[in-house]
């Protein structure tokens, strides 16, 4: 077999699977129309730190602290007061039907045993069935109390209050002062956005080939498999540098999100990205024997990615297999890369590791695909 | 027309998990011939095909196609050979002209726009040209698929029953397209298990199971069977094709709608019997040539013996 890799086939590929791709509206469509949908849901929606959440009061007492520790709670915007509850009964009811997320119970006497120095509790009832709702709240509880507690308790009442903690914790949020979940959330669905439509979509427009039977009339004609493949994963690749410009707008438009590192590092880093994704569209390729496999089988890939990469919930966090995992998952790296290159100032030279660990994913997955792909051949 | 065989191949074989799907197949098919395979469905025809061609890999075997060797110079015969699937796989999502277009490019044709606009004339479909593939009724379809086998003009035409799911006059015209270039000199194999295609091929080759039963000129196979027949006709012809199967003389008896063929190796043996039935004068048994038709019958019935044999 001669070895020569011919241009005009090439190109003959490549511009057949750009009309097919437009004449796929659905297709189209899906690849421009799901990106901005989960960046929007993902960007508007989701909000890992919640805040104005119904509240609702046992009063057993109504003094000037009492009213102080509920104005200071209102204020912190965590809580929304919605009334008050009369009975222990009635605040589990209210909790168990999910009226309210959170129950203050201000017990008998509060402020007589608070001057006599009995330190009373205040019971915060919260729905921790959902603990991601009230975590946020239920931390920031005792600082609220305290304040009020010290701004009421003025005068001769002061002494009664402990003396100042011997030392302060001062806590720097960087990169994200606010704690905003977008600033988090929006660049590490790049790396998910990317994975799934590359893989998905490379995957089925090749086994569809197949499926359809145009295999065999490409293998009866002179045109080499390394012709047909690249010609058929270009357009693809234009697709995610489509879907990278939109997303890359729309973090900046909607939702402030800063691209404070090195374009260099970020180009790099995406187009690497991008070629990792593909070459596992491909790999699934040469498993799937129908396009509905292929997209069963894109969809199992997808799952790790959004679950064990880091982007929902913190890699630091999960247990040793499930780090071990995600290790070799392309998104966590990625998703490393990218928020350290955009939120965090990176340049070429603080992402060498993560490239790196994409790399060598990236060289498994050909040697794989490959292999895989001249058994499939005959 | 040169001397040279278009095709020959000795020995070829090809293994699926462990079986024989195609078993040391030797074949020489002449140049500008029109080459038909016949034999039941799965008994190896596509796979030779593909083998004698070069577009699958045998496991054992050698050969030659158009002048090249099969197992290396897979690409050079690639480039002289036109192939025509079972299924229509051209582009459903892409019109007519652009089926035509992309599979000229894909051969490096010359002078590309008007090679595909002579066979968009040819066809009949200028007008329709913006057409997509996938509107097209089988008929259509099938015409569309031969002509983009034949865009490059090729040699050689492989054609993997190509007929099936076309109605009659569609595929007379098709045939009539296929004689057309052989008497170009086209050499053209095609699988197909319709009696009245086999009839058309000037040679025939029978497979099954993997084997070929025999192959020669398409007049001649009856003959090389050995087959002497009868046709009968007369009253209740149900019950006599009753009482005829259980004849030791009587290799098989067909039924064609009122008309019975009987027919047997045994000449003198088979002479008798009609002789035998034929003195109540209820039924006509009146000699006949063996026919092609009745040949493939038998060796059907052949074929599934030596299947069953293998088997126990």
């Amino acid at each position: 077999m001669r070895l020569r890799f011919s241009l005009g086939r090439f190109l003959a590929v490549l511009s057949k699977e750009f009309v097919q791709m437009r004449r796929d509206r659905v297709t189209f469509v899906m690849m421009i129309g799901v990106p901005i949908m989960q960046l929007l849901i993902f960007g508007y929606a989701i909000d890992s730190d919640p805040r104005h959440l119904p509240t609702l009061v046992e009063m057993g007492d109504e003094g000037p602290i009492t009213r102080s520790i509920l104005a200071e709670m209102e204020t912190s915007s965590y809580f929304d007061f919605q009334g008050v509850v009369t009975g222990p009964a009635a605040g589990d009811r209210v909790l168990r039907d999910g009226t309210a997320n959170f129950v203050v119970v201000i017990p008998p006497d509060f402020e007589r045993d608070i001057l006599r120095g009995l330190s009373p509790d205040i019971l915060l009832a919260a729905d921790a069935s959902d603990p991601t709702a009230v975590g946020g709240a239920a931390g920031a509880m005792t600082a609220i109390v305290n304040n009020a507690i010290a701004a009421s308790m003025t005068g001769p009442l002061a002494a009664s209050t402990a003396g100042p903690a011997p030392f302060g914790v001062v806590v720097h949020r960087a990169y994200n002062p606010e704690g905003d979940t977008s600033i988090n959330i929006v660049p590490g669905l790049l790396g998910v956005i990317l994975s799934m439509t590359m893989v998905m979509i490379t995957a089925v427009a090749i086994v569809r080939e197949r499926e359809r039977g145009t295999m065999e009339t490409l293998i009866a004609t002179p045109v080499r498999p390394l012709e047909v493949m690249t010609g058929k994963i270009a357009p693809y690749v234009l697709v995610g540098y489509v879907q990278t410009l939109v997303f890359i707008l729309a973090a900046r438009l909607l939702f402030g999100v800063p691209f404070t590192g090195s374009t260099l590092a970020f180009f790099v880093g995406f187009n690497l990205y991008i070629v990792v994704n593909l070459s596992l569209g491909f790999l699934i390729s040469t498993v799937a024997r129908s396009q509905m496999q292929a997209m069963q089988i894109s969809f199992f890939t997808l799952l790790p990615t959004i679950l064990l990469s880091g982007f929902m919930f913190p890699f630091a966090a999960m247990p040793g297999w499930a780090q071990a995992i995600g290790t070799v998952i392309p998104a966590t790296h990625f998703l490393r890369l990218i928020r350290k290159v955009m939120l965090k100032g990176a340049g070429l030279a603080d992402i060498t590791g993560n490239l790196t660990a994409i790399a060598l994913i990236l060289l498994v997955v050909v040697a794989v695909a490959i292999r895989r792909y001249r058994q499939t051949l005959d | 027309m040169t001397d040279a065989p278009a095709i020959t191949v000795t020995g070829l074989t090809k293994r699926y998990g462990g079986r024989a799907v195609v078993d040391h197949f030797d074949l020489q098919v002449p140049r500008g011939a029109i080459y038909g395979f016949l034999g039941p469905n799965g008994s190896g025809k596509t796979t030779t095909i593909r083998m004698m061609c070069g577009l699958l890999t045998p496991d054992a075997g050698k050969g030659s196609c158009l002048g090249f060797d099969i197992l290396t110079e897979q690409a050079r015969i690639k480039e002289r050979v036109g192939y025509m699937t079972q299924k229509f796989s051209l582009y459903e999502d892409l019109t007519i002209r652009e089926n035509l277009d992309f599979i000229a490019r894909m051969f490096g044709v010359r002078d590309r726009r008007n090679r595909v606009r002579a066979a968009l004339d040819d066809l009949g479909l200028a007008d329709r040209a913006t057409q997509y593939a996938g509107t097209l009724s089988g008929g259509w379809k099938q015409r569309l698929a031969l002509a983009a086998c034949m865009i490059h003009d090729p040699e050689l035409l492989l054609l993997d029953e190509p007929t099936a799911g076309v109605d009659p006059k569609a595929r007379r015209d098709f045939w009539d397209e296929i004689r057309k270039l052989s008497a170009r000199g086209v050499t053209v194999l095609v699988s197909t298990h319709y009696m009245d295609e086999a009839i058309q091929c000037d040679f025939i080759a029978y497979i099954a199971y993997g084997k070929k039963l025999i192959s020669g000129v398409a007049r001649e196979i009856p003959e090389m069977i050995g087959l002497y027949t009868y046709r009968v006709t007369g009253n209740d012809i149900s019950a006599l094709e009753a009482r005829l199967r259980q004849e030791e003389a009587v290799a098989q008896v067909a039924r064609f709608g009122a008309v019975l063929h009987v027919s047997g190796t045994d000449k003198a043996a088979l002479d008798a019997l009609a002789a035998r039935y034929g003195k109540d004068g209820s039924h006509r048994w009146e000699r006949k040539e063996a026919e092609l038709e009745e040949a493939f019958i038998y060796l059907m019935g052949g074929a599934a013996d030596n299947f069953a044999g293998a088997a126990s």
